[in-house]
């Protein structure tokens, strides 16, 4: 009961996690199979409130580039994906475009926002 | 109303286009495709045969010993590749003797110049990776190796450029017979011609069949290949076969006219016209047969693997005369291999019957042999090619890396007579898409250099035939088209 | 005729990374020649993230990560040509281009640096029977359409090989509103990152068919499905398992070769097995004075590992034209032993190495509970145990300077049972 087996995505290593509920920890659950405090704290989300990081593209207005890549500043709930799709799909923005720039603040509430992954000039 | 209608834009109707732009005659090439040579001379092995192959006293056999000779001429003028290479048949055991002992009698008889049967020291001196097993062969030193589609564009932009009109996208659905002509009805629209010249190909019996002709039938058979990258080319020199069997002439290895290495075909009845699928079993055949002939073939560096569709006529041999039964329609059908090879001839040929059933023919006074010629950036020295990209920046800008074309290159064969419309279309006038990563690199760009000359929309742009879109749309239009 | 002390062919991560280096170390005249009409190369087509950790410690999308070396090399002033084509290089370090502004160009180099990438293998590399629709792309040429011309190529996808272009693309055509329908691969393990697979395959609950492929193409103009059938343990299709998938796209990601048209040029001696030049601890060609770094030496799976060979190649470039590499060092040759497939660099001149060298390679299958182990003759000299190898990820050992003895002929790198 409670045991969920899980591969850790913080970083390429790809560490097989079991997470388990339990009541005598500080966080609910207990991880195992983590090789870094990172991959216990994943572990955990990925049970109580998995979040992913979204890349797109949004329309962009420029001399030699259709698409802006755009990139959310963090974890976005996972079940928000294909909603936030809608929201990014219906933006255009225009060069210049600084890397790190907000193009949308706050996406859906999720208290993240979404950023250009890149510089365009013009 | 024209006074020719020419249908089918493969390599015989462009060949009997250009040899009739001579003369003062409206000219009009329908092709149901949307490219010139889209049927099998796009696809096929690229051979100027000898003739030694074709038995005695048939069309093919006067048509090939004639035709070969005249390549070099119109390659001129025409400014396409072409390269004589010479061809080896091999012999592995004591039938194959008697067959090349049977081909070398036959084509004295057809009158093939410079024959010879060799041993295995001549043959290593042409072929040092020859596989270990040949014994002798028959030698033919004026075969030679072309690209078929590239001569036909050539042809056909040189009809062009001589006043004769081509219609794509324009396939015939009926003919019908009128007092001074025919009234020949399309997907487009209706044309009127005085005569017609039936060069549909695998097609050319159903279209013989509208006016009333039903003097041959085609059976289509098909042949696969590999095409294997340039840098596998040095493997060998001439053009390579085994002793021919009942259908076609057995599997060829041979260079082709762009350096690459071809590999096939095998021959079996197709399950209809335009069945250009390859099977895996049959291609598997090929390799294992083709490695008894030349050692070490790197089947390792295939580029791609396509399939031909030959039409065989039920009748054995070449049908190109005026029909019996439809006065001005004349039939060039089953033109099978030696097909190519008998190209120019047999349009000379046709010339002659028109000349005849017109009542003389009068020569154009300002008719060019020329086309313009054909700047291929790769073959360039240095200094040309500094001058060429002062004159023109557009040759300083390289679209396909694999085979060194520009910009410049592609552009103008879209804006030649005959141009290009399609990805596929620039490919086999260019070789931009041609080579080792088939177009991986430089499709997005010959897309958008087509659609800035045609003033047509990217998702507009096709691959090859009409249907074959590549984009399904732009990114981010999802959301709005539900709205 | 031009000349520059160092020219690096190629403005990709590679590249950059090598004329930055090259830069730190006291080179003045350089050089990048860029074919395509910005820097950044391949990397500014992959808008997701997960490049950095390792050089910058924190995860960046793929045009950030060339962002950073792009805004370096340029506040550093170092030269850089565009929309230019490197045509022709020889072994005396002539360089021919062209491009339209300058039109012909010659270049006299006193070294080169190669960093042209790698590019993918085609439908044509595998021979896939069947008709030749539109609708078949490589992943990379679907990736740049997608993500920076802005155009989509196909509504209902399947996806030939899972390495992580494959199932980077799965994703991608997924959130821009395609049904992908599977990802098929010939070998029983996938070729890319578990965390990829998680990502970009089960958020997306899309099929990973193991030990399939695909045996025929169906579709006269677009192509319209694919017949996918199980392999048996010598990677040969079963009769009876072929499965017709619906599909208007096939994603190719079979694969990719490292880019040596030029090496060949100027004969730089080829290994058989990287399809790479051979290099030394320098990331030194067999042609003196021709450096290379990246994917065109080997292909890579992580940005970070390109960045730190490439760092190399322009330090080492950077001190051959200071003329301070020592050519006439004992030379320690690496062999790739059992269960590993290569090792780059495949030369070691012990003299050139400063503190320690880093050896790339890649296994050769999936090894459990295994160890890779470094020796010398029969002398282990370090082991690195793993729970899994797997030829997708490359492994890398380091070497201290101090084990590089005079007399070592050759050091060995094989797996071994025994691991955690």
């Amino acid at each position: 009961m409670d045991v969920y087996e899980k591969v850790c995505i913080v970083c390429p290593r790809g560490c097989r996690l079991t997470i388990r509920k339990d009541e005598t920890s500080l966080k609910g659950y207990s991880v195992e199979g983590n090789t870094c405090k990172r991959g216990a704290e994943y572990g955990i989300k990925e049970v109580t409130n998995p979040t992913r990081v979204i890349t797109s593209t949004v329309k962009l207005k420029s001399d030699h580039l259709n698409r802006l890549p755009v990139v959310t500043k963090g974890g976005i709930p996972k079940g928000k994906m294909m909603e936030s799709m809608k929201v990014i799909n219906n933006i255009e923005v225009k060069a210049p475009v600084k890397e790190g720039e907000i193009i949308i603040e706050n996406i859906l509430d999720t208290g993240i926002d979404l950023v250009s992954s890149r510089t365009v000039e013009q | 109303m024209y006074d020719i209608a020419i249908i089918g834009a493969g390599i015989i109707g462009t060949f009997i286009a250009r040899e009739l732009s001579r003369y003062n005659l409206d000219i009009v090439i329908l092709e149901k495709d949307n490219d010139i040579s889209s049927g099998a001379t796009k696809a096929n092995t690229g051979i100027v045969h000898a003739g030694y192959d074709a038995k005695p006293d048939t069309k093919m056999a006067y048509f090939n010993v004639k035709g070969n000779p005249m390549f070099d001429k119109v390659c001129e003028e025409l400014d396409v590749t072409f390269k004589r290479k010479g061809s080896l048949v091999l012999g592995f055991n004591e039938e194959d003797m008697e067959t090349i002992e049977e081909l070398y009698e036959r084509g004295k008889k057809n009158k093939v110049p410079n024959l010879e049967i060799i041993d295995r020291e001549r043959i290593e001196e042409l072929e040092p990776n020859i596989g270990k097993d040949v014994v002798r062969a028959l030698y033919a030193p004026t075969a030679g190796i072309i690209s078929p589609w590239e001569l036909a564009i050539g042809l056909a932009e040189n009809a062009m450029d001589n006043g004769a009109e081509l219609m794509l996208n324009t396939e015939v659905k009926d003919i019908e017979s009128m007092d001074n002509g025919y009234k020949i009805k399309t997907n487009e629209k209706e044309i009127e011609a005085k005569y017609i010249i039936n060069c549909a190909g695998v097609y050319a019996d159903e279209i013989s069949r509208m006016v009333g002709d039903n003097s041959f039938k085609i059976t289509p058979r098909s042949g696969q290949y590999y095409l294997l990258d340039k840098n596998a080319g040095r493997i060998m020199n001439t053009v390579v076969f085994q002793c021919p069997r009942k259908f076609g002439k057995g599997v060829v290895i041979s260079p082709t006219a762009h350096g690459n290495i071809i590999v096939g075909p095998d021959n079996e009845i197709s399950p209809n016209k335009d069945a250009t699928e390859t099977t895996g079993y049959r291609l598997e055949m090929i390799k294992q047969t083709a490695q008894k002939s030349i050692d070490g073939i790197p089947f390792n560096k295939n580029i791609t693997n396509f399939t031909g569709i030959r039409a065989e006529p039920d009748t054995g041999d070449f049908i190109i005369e005026e029909s019996k039964v439809a006065k001005g329609f004349i039939n060039v059908g089953g033109i099978k291999s030696p097909g190519l090879t008998s190209s120019p001839a047999i349009a000379e040929y046709v010339v002659e019957i028109v000349k005849n059933i017109s009542a003389g023919l009068e020569e154009k006074k300002d008719f060019n042999p020329r086309r313009r010629k054909v700047i291929r950036f790769a073959e360039l020295s240095n200094e040309e090619k500094a001058e060429l990209i002062k004159k023109d920046p557009s040759y300083g800008k390289i679209i396909c890396r694999c085979e060194t074309v520009t910009e410049g290159e592609i552009i103008d064969c879209i804006n030649r007579n005959a141009g290009a419309t399609t990805v596929d279309g620039v490919k086999r006038r260019t070789k931009a898409g041609f080579g080792r990563c088939q177009g991986g690199f430089c499709m997005p760009r010959v897309m958008e250099i087509l659609a800035r000359e045609l003033n047509k929309d990217m998702t507009d742009i096709v691959k090859d035939k009409t249907g074959s879109y590549i984009l399904t749309g732009e990114t981010k239009e999802i959301e709005n088209e539900e709205k | 005729m031009k000349s520059y002390e160092i020219v690096v062919i190629g403005g990709g991560p590679a590249g950059l990374a090598a004329a930055i280096e090259a830069r730190k170390n006291g080179v003045e005249n350089i050089l990048v020649i860029e074919r395509d009409k910005e820097l950044g190369g391949i990397l500014q087509q992959c808008i997701h993230n997960g490049f950095g950790l390792h050089v910058f410690k924190e995860e960046l999308t793929g045009p950030q990560y060339s962002e950073r070396f792009i805004r370096e090399l340029k506040g550093m002033g170092i030269e850089y040509k565009l929309d230019t084509m490197v045509l022709h290089i020889d072994e005396n370090k002539n360089i021919e281009a062209i491009n339209k502004e300058d039109g012909f160009i010659e270049i006299k180099a006193e070294a080169i640096v190669l960093a042209m990438g790698c590019r993918e293998r085609p439908r044509g590399a595998i021979t896939i029977p069947g008709t030749r629709p539109s609708g078949i792309f490589t992943a990379g040429t679907a990736q740049r359409f997608v993500n920076m011309e802005g155009y989509q190529v196909g509504k209902k996808v399947v996806i030939l090989g899972s390495g992580d272009i494959g199932l980077i693309m799965a994703r991608r055509m997924t959130l821009e509103g395609a049904k992908v329908e599977a990802v098929v691969e010939l070998m029983p393990y996938s070729g890319g990152l578990t965390r990829n697979i998680v990502q970009c395959l089960d958020d997306f609950n899309i099929p990973l068919l193991l030990s399939h492929t695909i045996v025929d193409i169906k579709g006269k103009d677009r192509l319209e499905g694919v017949v996918v059938a199980k392999v048996d343990e010598n990677r040969k299709p079963i009769p009876g398992s072929e499965v017709e998938y619906e599909c208007d796209t096939l994603l190719l990601s079979v694969g990719l070769i490292p880019e040596n048209e030029l090496s060949n040029q100027a004969n730089i001696e080829i290994d058989p097995i990287t399809n790479g030049p051979i290099v030394n601890e320098s990331m030194e060609t067999s042609v003196k004075g021709i450096f290379a770094c990246g994917n065109v030496v080997h292909v890579h799976d992580l940005v970070d590992n390109v960045t730190r060979e490439s760092r190399k190649a322009g330090k080492y470039a950077a001190k051959f034209v200071k003329d301070e590499l020592k050519e006439d060092s004992h030379i320690v040759e690496t062999i790739a032993g059992e269960g590993v497939r290569y090792i780059v660099p495949q030369q070691i001149r012990v003299e050139n190495v400063e503190d320690d060298i880093t050896l790339f390679m890649r296994v050769t299958d999936i090894f459990k509970d295994a160890k890779l182990v470094l020796e010398n003759g029969d002398k282990s000299i370090k082991e690195i145990k793993k729970i899994q190898f797997t030829p997708g990820e490359m492994e890398e050992i380091k070497i201290n300077a101090s084990d590089l003895k005079e007399d070592i002929e050759s050091l060995r790198v094989s797996v071994q049972k025994g691991g955690k």
